[in-house]
């Protein structure tokens, strides 16, 4: 019988605390902060969208080989030598063309890991959290400022220099050989230890 | 009362029964329901330190007008294998009992929708309609987890209809009358007189009610409370562990009219709780009409009065809602049966007790 | 002529308001009571542990935030405890201690989603707010230090990625002199209000030898009765340094191991983690938070087994390397997992309304489970 009374008298006590309790807060302020109208502010640390001044870029990949998640592709181009790409920020001299530098937002995971390989630090985040698009394929970045001719110029004018140069490694290679023969024909008896080199082989 | 005044005015019984029957739907207890859905959702809002609805309008004031328009505009879709006729009549059904309740309740000293003798157990014969029109939304669903949920809601409204019928009972003996208007006159000049101390006894008789009428008032709220499906007795109507409920397959104006019916029956509650305990429509001061000598302004201020306290209760239980949490279904159960009916049976007992002093 | 009953098969599931996550869980019901539930599990299974073997050992990080999301300063101390063992690096003091703050922060954080999100199962609303409230506070102190809210990638190995914000000392007092007056609302609304201790006493037991027959940890461990905590039993990092307790579950408001003894055991040890914070915060000495990162993360071949004591049990990552600059097995040992194994056990003779109150007490998270 005692257990019953205490039972009710209970119930009813810890009812009341907590409507105090809810009473209370009627009159605390709305911690509400309503959005679109007010924006709050974010702190400097903040990780949203990345960006790529590509001014600084050196091509070196570090970011792309961090990232967890291989959302940033990276194509370089070496450079013809005479050609003049500028240095960067930190007085560091450019020797690659980067042809292609996109991240895919859609994969990235706002780790931040990309951020701390980059030697020039020109991959940083910024403050836009707010970058919605209605196609998935818009949220695929594409950071170089160089025209799409100019890209496929520098990969020609590679080529071509690829292509010279090994032209000109073919006829180097084939005059030596040429120059070889000649010599041995001028020396025809040389006893010539062969017997190792053809065990190795 | 108002019948006589718009008959002379018109001339006509019919048109003046039709005025004073549509008037207090279309001029009282809809735009309520609307508010009061509003209402809830601020509250709770501020009790949880947050805004709610504040883009439609003015801090939201138009919420619930956009609600409706979304809800009057959305299919309505009536699930294949169900007993259409059922499906169909049970918001009306629930809606009806709801509304139907208001016609016995005095607003005001000028105003009553139909003066009945049997005011009280009119009221709570017409909510009885609304256990019918549940048990057939649950069963007309073709769900089983909306079946449960019916059978649930049927079983709590009649358990929890019993303590409230006590109190009743308990004021019936008290007063002598079932007519609520009379129970309003009787409460008169001054808030010593309302029940909830005692009543227009003197003497002995109304210190040794006072207790017992303050335990009755928290009983009879406490069981309306369970009648209309609020927190903490909402097993059949919030997220319930499993489904939503009995109305889970309602769409479109149908949910509305469970909807506005809970928010109609609320005020109704409070409205007879107010009524038997806390003077109705009487003003606890005296009337600045007849100090002034403008008697034509008491009823407007015997009409706030009873709005006021109406809404004061509706706003105790929105409060209750947003603190506490869920019973379970068997303890719903023990709490009525183990708990508040022995109390009332003391209280009626005691009570008689009493008046035969 | 006996009648013929069937048990009924109703299936909570894997949308669900009331499972914390993608959870299916089929309840065999004879009438209201439940005579069995079988989990289903695997609808978050993101292949973590193969993820691991194909990723460098600091790339694994923020793989490790995403097991168990509510808890993410757990997972990547756990994992970095592991890697630094077998790389044998000595660490700040600075670094150390940090670390101890950001994980019993974390912690707290932890425990008012479970706590609030309980309080939202049973029905009261109101709770779930506050919690959340508080978890504001917390997720923006972790967000003026790391940049994130929720998935920090913050423990690297060897140290930390940043250092501590400078306003963040001053903050994280004033979140502690705001806090506590917030823990005893939150009791006097919901923890012995009575509805809810009818809710949730004697419901769900856990009796300690079944507990520990299953090799359940954590605050569920410590509410069926026995103080083991790996903070005290195992001590890891600096934790030795601090003067706390470790609450356990008294059965106060029913049996020793029942739903309320869980809820309540977090509640106090929101409590010790505000103590070990502010004796943290004290003691922490200056250092350089980054001069123990290594270039490369290449470990010598061996194996290890490191474990931390995250806000839901034990957690246990064991590294397998084999001298290569990617990690050759990463196993995670979750306790979610472990408690979903000793659910149907909570549940058995209990109501379908009660499913619900024992799992929002075992505070489980499918990000966990299914890695």
């Amino acid at each position: 019988m005692r257990d019953y009374i205490y039972n009710f008298w209970q119930g009813l006590f810890t009812i009341l605390i907590g409507m105090k309790v809810t009473f209370k807060h009627l009159f605390v302020p709305a911690v509400t902060i309503q959005y679109p109208s007010v924006k709050p502010q974010l702190p400097e640390r903040e990780r949203n969208r990345l960006y790529v001044n590509m001014d600084d870029c050196i091509g070196c990949d570090q970011c792309a080989r961090a990232c967890p998640v291989n959302c940033i592709e990276i194509e370089t181009v070496k450079s013809i030598p005479g050609e003049d790409l500028g240095t960067t920020s930190n007085g560091k001299k450019k020797a690659l063309w980067v042809t292609t530098f996109n991240i895919d937002f859609a994969k990235c995971c706002y780790c931040q890991l990309c951020v701390f390989p980059c030697p020039t630090e020109c991959i940083y985040m910024t403050d836009v959290y707010e970058f919605s698009e209605f196609k998935r394929e818009s949220l695929v970045y594409d950071f170089v400022t160089i025209l799409p001719e100019e890209r496929e110029q520098k990969k020609k004018n590679f080529e071509e220099m690829q292509a010279k140069k090994e032209a000109e490694k073919a006829a180097a290679a084939k005059k030596a050989a040429e120059e070889k023969a000649a010599a041995q024909a001028n020396k025809p008896a040389e006893p010539k230890p062969d017997n190792k080199e053809e065990n190795k082989q | 009362m108002m019948y006589d005044w718009l008959y002379n005015l018109t001339g006509s019984d019919i048109l003046a029964m039709f005025i004073v029957s549509l008037l207090p739907l279309f001029v009282f207890i809809l735009p309520f329901a609307l508010l009061a859905v509003l209402a809830e959702r601020k509250v709770s809002a501020h009790m949880q330190d947050r805004l709610g609805p504040m883009r439609v309008g003015y801090h939201g004031i138009l919420q619930t007008v956009a609600d409706i328009i979304k809800l009057l505009q959305k299919e309505d879709l009536v699930p294949h294998a169900t007993d259409k006729t059922l499906f169909n009549f049970a918001p009306l059904l629930v809606f009806m009992g709801s509304y139907a309740a208001f016609a016995a309740i005095p607003f005001s000293g000028f105003f009553i929708g139909s003066k009945i003798d049997l005011g009280i157990i009119f009221i709570v014969g017409i909510t009885g309609l609304v256990v019918a029109g549940i048990l057939m939304a649950g069963w007309a669903s073709n769900n089983k987890y909306s079946l449960l949920g019916a059978m649930r809601s049927a079983a709590q409204i009649i358990s929890y209809e019993i303590p409230t019928l006590l109190i009743i009972l308990t004021v019936i003996m008290l007063t002598g009358t079932l007519s609520l208007y009379d129970l309003s006159e009787l409460q008169t000049a001054y808030f010593w007189n309302w029940l909830i101390l005692g009543g227009p006894a003197v003497g002995l008789q109304k210190i040794l009610l006072i207790p017992l009428m303050i335990m009755g008032c928290l009983i009879i709220y406490t069981s309306t409370l369970a009648e209309v499906n609020r927190t903490p007795f909402d097993i059949p109507e919030a997220e319930s562990e499993l489904v939503s409920g009995y109305h889970t397959e309602y769409s479109g104006m149908k949910f509305a009219m469970f909807f506005l019916a809970e928010y109609a029956n609320m005020f109704a509650v409070s409205a007879i709780v107010a009524i038997i305990f806390f003077g109705g429509y009487q003003s606890p001061f005296g009337y600045l009409g007849n100090t002034l000598g403008w008697t034509w302004l008491v009823p407007i201020e015997q009409f706030f009065w009873f709005t006021a306290k109406g809404l004061f209760f509706v706003f105790v239980q929105m409060w209750l809602r947003w603190t506490l949490p869920r019973f379970r279904v068997d303890q719903l159960m023990a709490f009525c049966w183990k708990y508040l009916i022995p109390f009332s049976f003391v209280i009626l007992l005691l009570v008689g007790l009493i008046t035969l002093i | 002529m006996a009648l013929k009953t069937e048990e009924m098969v109703l299936n909570m599931g894997p949308q669900h308001p009331s499972t914390h996550g993608v959870l299916r869980l089929e309840l065999q019901l004879d009438g209201e009571i439940i005579t069995n539930v079988i989990p289903h599990i695997g609808y978050l299974h993101r292949c973590f542990e193969k993820h691991a073997e194909a990723m460098t050992y600091p790339q694994v990080i923020p793989y490790t935030d995403r097991m168990d999301y509510l808890a993410s300063m757990g997972n990547e101390f756990g994992y970095v405890l592991g890697v630094e063992k077998l790389l044998n690096i000595q660490l700040p003091e600075r670094v150390e201690y940090i670390r101890v703050i950001m994980a019993e922060l974390q912690r707290i954080a932890s425990h008012l989603v479970a706590l609030g999100t309980y309080g939202a199962d049973i029905g009261a609303f109101t709770p779930f707010l506050f919690c959340f409230r508080d978890r504001e506070k917390i997720l923006n102190l972790f967000e003026i230090t790391c940049g994130a809210r929720l998935l920090y990638n913050y423990i690297w190995i060897g140290g930390l990625s940043h250092d501590i914000h400078p306003d963040f000392i001053r903050l994280t007092k004033e979140f502690i002199k705001e806090f506590r007056p917030n823990v005893k609302e939150l009791n006097d609304l919901l923890s012995y209000n009575r509805i809810f201790i009818e809710r949730t006493a004697n419901v769900g037991v856990l009796p300690l030898d079944t507990a520990i027959n299953y090799g359940v940890s954590g605050p569920n461990l410590r509410a069926s009765g026995m103080k083991w905590d790996l903070r005290k039993d195992d001590p890891y990092s600096v934790y030795h340094k601090f003067d706390y307790d470790i609450p356990v579950g008294k059965g106060e408001k029913g049996k020793t191991g029942d739903c309320w003894d869980r809820y309540y055991v977090r509640v106090l040890e929101m409590e010790e983690s505000l103590k070990i914070i502010e004796q943290a915060i004290e003691q922490i000495p200056e250092g350089d938070v980054t001069s123990a990162i290594p270039k490369r993360v290449k470990p010598p071949e061996g194996q290890v087994y490191a474990r931390v004591e995250n806000p839901r049990g034990e957690l246990g990552y064991f590294i397998i390397s084999d001298g290569s600059l990617n990690p050759a097995r990463v196993k995670v040992r979750a306790p979610s997992f472990v408690t979903m194994q000793v659910f149907p056990e909570l549940c058995k003779g209990f109501m379908v309304a009660d499913v619900v109150a024992i799992l929002g007490s075992v505070d489980i998270v499918l990000g966990e489970i299914d890695r």
